[in-house]
């Protein structure tokens, strides 16, 4: 648990981050949502004491993290930024090692969790383990910069535009995978972006910054349907609301019965992507399977009910 | 490339085979004598006049080093950092000192010989590598050194297991640069009787000796070029093995 508690950081005579208070639950993912400037970024560097903080106090697992000496609560805290911030002169399993080496493990710990992180982020060992940096391709690069990060099993990751230099098509596999291992590992996740889209993927919850407030601290339904102030329904885009608010849901919990026709839908896919398919194939009704089997169907009028504004 | 290889080694074999037996060359260097002047210098062994050229380089541009990394180290500190105009400075006042001006103040003191062009060389040395490792150091990629604070290396670590070999092939450009100039300089400390390669030259131009003069400058002139070369190959070894191909040399 991390608990941001009336956090303060100034600069000169500007406050960037300005009387912030909330509260991260274990195993759960918050995303700071901010435009440039907003304080986003320095809100996540002080909870690694990046940057010290003017006036505040952060706890985590109840204990100040002024306690203990920053490099000690930096190598408890996972670490991932844009642009992956690999070290160029160190191969890719030298990279992933760094943080279990800074804590001593003993050698053969090293190269397992090494390999097992490597699995974990589909490179295969024995091919990348041995290869400098610069010769991956920006998403595998990108795996290996969280893969460093969680080295060390960290409980809390903290991660600043992890997917800013990625295209659309690896960024979505990209963020699948962070889903993946943060339900596989329960880590406490804080990741700063400034697109509204990826926070609602992503959040359990969501902080929307701005000028260095807090504006709103909420379950990603409640800034869709009931954003603050006009900034936060700025930011959710007034004209995308009813799609966003689809994008939260599955398939698999609004199946109706029924026999529809058509290709069916997995009841894994979000209720956005089975709306997208009804609208595109002219249907009113598509069937829904579930392993392969067809388990009832999803109805246009239904998932139109849904993206209406909640009451 | 290739043919720069073959060129460099023929060099190499050449310089290497008259530092050994400098009389099978006396028919060319005959040529360039008059009055049955001797061809080969013949005041001493030009083997022994070369080792001791390289070995006063050597020292005062490993000292020069030292120096300058470790000053260049504590300036670009959190703490060190209110000295880095002071450092700039003096390591400016080295360099613009003309060495034979080093050389004169410095005999008074320390006496003819080695010393006195030791210090020279020196404080000759200094600037290119200070400036060299200071660029090398504050301009690593900023993900790069926010990366390594952020997985939790101290100070120390990071300065030496990613500040500093990162920024070595530009130290070394700095070295290059320095063992260059001083293995020109060095020439002059034979004024003040060094035993350096200076010696054969001065000792050509004071008999109108043509070949000696030739066979000081050629020594010396070859020296620098490959010394320059190979640690130019290893700077860019360096750089591609540190995955910084893309990064321009200083």
């Amino acid at each position: 648990m991390i608990e941001i508690d009336g956090i303060t950081k100034i600069y000169g005579e500007t406050p960037v981050v300005d009387n912030v208070t909330l509260t991260v639950d274990p195993g759960t993912i918050c995303v700071v949502v901010g435009t440039s400037g907003s304080g986003k970024t320095t809100l996540m560097r002080m909870i690694n004491r990046l940057v010290e903080p003017t006036s505040g106090t952060i706890r985590i697992d109840g204990e100040d993290t002024r306690n203990v000496p920053a490099y000690e609560l930096r190598r408890r805290i996972g670490y991932a930024i844009q642009g992956h911030g690999l070290f160029p002169h160190r191969s890719v399993g030298q990279n992933i090692a760094t943080v279990p080496k800074l804590l001593g493990w003993d050698k053969p710990r090293i190269a397992n969790r090494v390999d097992e992180l490597m699995d974990l982020f589909q490179l295969d060992p024995a091919q990348f383990r041995d290869r400098l940096p610069n010769e991956l391709s920006g998403g595998q690069q990108q795996r290996v910069g969280v893969a460093r990060a969680l080295a060390a099993e960290p409980n809390i990751l903290l991660m600043d535009e992890p997917y800013g230099a990625l295209d659309p098509v690896i960024r979505a596999k990209a963020q699948e995978d962070l889903l993946a291992i943060q339900r596989r590992f329960k880590t406490t996740i804080v990741l700063v972006t400034h697109d509204m889209e990826e926070a609602i993927h992503l959040g359990s919850k969501i902080a929307v910054m701005d000028k260095g407030k807090l504006l709103q601290y909420d379950v990603p339904q409640q800034i869709i349907a009931r954003p603050a102030t006009p900034f936060v329904a700025e930011l959710i885009g007034t004209s995308e609301r009813p799609f966003r608010l689809l994008s939260l849901g599955r398939v698999a919990d609004h199946i109706e019965p029924g026999e529809a026709t058509g290709t069916p839908l997995d009841a894994g896919v979000s209720l956005r992507d089975a709306y997208a398919e009804l609208l595109w194939s002219g249907r009113p009704a598509l069937p829904v399977t579930r392993d392969g089997a067809v388990v009832g169907q999803v109805t246009l009028a239904q998932l139109s009910r849904l993206a209406a504004r909640p009451q | 490339m290739k043919i720069g290889l073959v060129v460099r080694l023929i060099v190499l074999l050449l310089l290497l085979a008259f530092l050994v037996s400098p009389q099978s060359f006396a028919g060319f260097f005959t040529l360039l004598t008059k009055n049955n002047q001797p061809p080969i210098y013949n005041q001493g062994s030009l083997l022994d006049l070369t080792l001791n050229h390289l070995a006063i380089v050597g020292i005062a541009t490993l000292a020069a080093t030292i120096i300058a990394v470790g000053l260049a180290i504590l300036v670009t500190r959190p703490f060190g950092a209110e000295f880095l105009p002071l450092s700039r400075s003096l390591a400016n006042i080295g360099q613009t000192f003309p060495p034979v001006a080093v050389l004169a103040l410095a005999v008074p003191m320390l006496g003819f010989g080695t010393a006195p062009t030791l210090v020279a060389l020196f404080l000759y040395g200094l600037l290119p590598i200070f400036e060299n490792t200071l660029t090398g150091l504050s301009n690593l990629p900023s993900a790069v050194t926010d990366a390594a604070k952020g997985v939790g290396m101290t100070g120390w670590q990071r300065l030496l297991k990613v500040e500093l070999p990162l920024a070595l092939p530009v130290i070394l450009a700095g070295i290059r640069l320095s063992v260059v100039i001083s293995l020109a300089t060095a020439t002059i400390g034979s004024t003040v009787a060094a035993r350096t390669l200076g010696e054969v030259i001065i000792a050509g131009l004071l008999s109108g000796n043509t070949a000696f003069v030739l066979q000081g400058g050629l020594i010396v002139g070859a020296l620098a070029v490959l010394i320059y070369d190979a640690l130019s190959a290893l700077e860019r070894f360096l750089m591609a093995r540190t995955g910084q191909a893309g990064r321009a040399a200083a």
